[in-house]
């Protein structure tokens, strides 16, 4: 099958700070790919400069075998990729609603409308009307990956969704993550979490100190692999 | 009876204002610019319906239809092509840009019209006017001008409450670049806001031309009251635009109850008393946008 990411020997710099070098990744359509690393890895940056927020010194970015490369942000979410930032990022002087409405301002036919993501996350729906400045943080990261899922995106892109979150909250956002991919969508997440990222991807990337460390299926990495190629050991 | 009368008459020209001020208000809530040149936009838009009566004999209410879109059409060009490279900069940048576009205006105007003072001509409804008391009049193209500034703030409250791109323009303002990620164009919603808010500068303009007399240099010497009007009312906030227009319109008049020459130095008591005793403004609530 066609693979829809492909990601070819980019370098990011942030001013005179380089964060990836020569990183190389492939998505195939329809598989759950897991990017771990410790903190400063450069797998946000990976993320942002696929979602087209970043741009590449190097190298090149291809969607569905249509160079992205050049094309900025906004262009980018037009093909499909949706990007669930670090952070959330919602808007805070909208309400949950209003968050989940904007993300289908660009949508494209498919499954996700209001009601399946309230479906998904069921207890959003008590709280359409609040803003989204006073939620809690697991709420406002189901309404962050509600107003992604609502533009119907080929390619989701997942980063940190455990950040600061209790492990039982982490393990319900996750929980929603097999009826995403049932949907079709392809999804890339970046974890911290190494147990998590192993149990729902069907192949993991490892980052280190922003070169590739490690890369493969799920089920065959062994721990020591993992541990050597995380901390570089 | 005299003081009532003032405090309507205050209102009333606290519409003018809210309606001048409600560019001004927007293009800060929405991307942070402060427009300097807000005031010469405004008398530039008074000229170009002075220039359409003088060459082709459009009076001065049909002029709107054609000046209002030519002056929103400069502002999404200026926004795109100008100020949007100047943000890039930082914060300052636009600012210096805006000043030196002031300054541009004035002296093209001076060039293109001369320093002589110009009216638009708007025959009796300058005059006429609805006797409710003794004391107690309104006239009619003041009550115009409250009217016009109510509809259009409601309008632009429904807009940005109610469309989808009134909901990205508020998204927007938020977060610009997290926008970009649900497939948002942040420099066409900017450019957007700019025309929107040039639109109404125009109008603003164009009746304040009605009301008194303009030349190419009185644009700052307006561009302060709308300032007064927003910071009264609260940065950001549209409602609180109209309410701080309103309170700097009443000043004023009450003033020049006292003594004409009181009449503006009024205005900027109430101002700098609102700064001292509410910073925030009298309607600041949270949020930059309603």
């Amino acid at each position: 099958m066609n693979p829809l990411l492909i990601v070819e020997e980019i370098d990011v710099r942030y001013g005179d700070a380089q964060a990836l070098f020569g990183v190389g990744l492939t998505v195939r359509t329809g598989e759950t790919v897991a990017v771990i690393g410790a903190n400063g890895a450069g797998k946000s940056t990976l993320l942002k400069t696929v979602a087209g927020l970043l741009r590449p010194a190097r190298g090149r970015i291809a969607v569905d075998g249509r160079d992205v490369t050049a094309l900025p942000a906004h262009r980018r979410a037009r093909l499909g990729i949706a990007l669930v930032p670090e952070g959330r990022r919602l808007f805070p002087s909208l309400s949950v609603e209003e968050n989940l409405r904007i993300g289908a301002y660009r949508s494209a036919a498919g499954p996700w409308r209001l009601d399946r993501v309230y479906e998904l996350f069921p207890h959003l729906a008590g709280l359409r009307g609040r803003s989204a400045a006073n939620l809690s943080g697991g709420e406002a990261q189901a309404v962050a990956i509600g107003r992604a899922l609502m533009s119907n995106p080929r390619l989701l892109l997942l980063d940190e969704v455990s950040l600061g979150l209790a492990p039982i909250i982490v393990r319900q956002l996750y929980a929603a993550l097999p009826a995403i991919t049932a949907a079709g969508t392809t999804v890339l997440v970046v974890e911290q979490d190494v147990a998590q990222a192993l149990a729902v991807a069907d192949r993991v990337q490892c980052l280190l100190e922003g070169r590739v460390a490690l890369e493969a299926p799920a089920s065959e990495v062994t721990r020591a692999a993992v541990a050597s190629a995380y901390f570089g050991v | 009876m005299t003081w009532a009368n003032a405090v309507v008459q205050g209102i009333l020209l606290g519409g003018l204002y809210a309606l001048f001020a409600t560019g001004l208000s927007l293009m800060f809530g929405v991307m942070r610019i402060v427009n300097l040149a807000h005031g010469d936009l405004s008398v530039l838009a008074a000229f170009l319906a002075f220039a359409l009566g003088d060459a082709l004999h459009v009076a001065a209410f049909p002029a709107l239809l054609a000046v209002v879109p030519a002056m929103a059409a400069l502002g999404y060009l200026l926004q795109r092509l100008l100020l949007q490279r100047s943000m890039r900069a930082g914060p300052l940048a636009p600012l210096v840009v805006t000043f030196g576009l002031s300054i541009v205006l004035q002296n093209a105007l001076l060039e293109w019209f001369s320093p002589d003072s110009r009216a638009l001509d708007i025959g009796g409804l300058g005059t006429a006017s609805l006797r409710l008391s003794g004391a107690v009049s309104i006239g009619w193209f003041a009550l115009l001008c409250l009217g016009v500034a109510v509809t259009v703030l409601a309008g632009l409250q429904l807009y940005l409450s109610r469309t989808g791109f009134g909901r990205a323009m508020r998204a927007t303002s938020d977060d610009p670049e997290t926008v970009q990620l649900m497939g948002i164009d942040h420099r066409h919603v900017y450019a957007v806001a700019a025309a929107i808010a040039f639109a109404t500068l125009a109008v603003a303009g164009v009746l304040f031309g009605m009301r008194t007399t303009f030349d190419p240099s009185i644009g700052p010497a307006r561009l302060i009251f709308a300032f007064e009007a927003v910071i009264i009312g609260g940065l950001g906030n549209l409602w609180g635009t109209l309410a701080g227009a309103v309170v700097l319109g009443v000043a004023q008049t009450l003033g020049a109850q006292v003594s004409p020459a009181y009449a503006v130095l009024a205005g900027h008591l109430v101002f700098l008393a609102v700064l001292v005793l509410r910073p925030q403004g009298i309607l600041r609530t949270a949020g930059v946008l309603p």
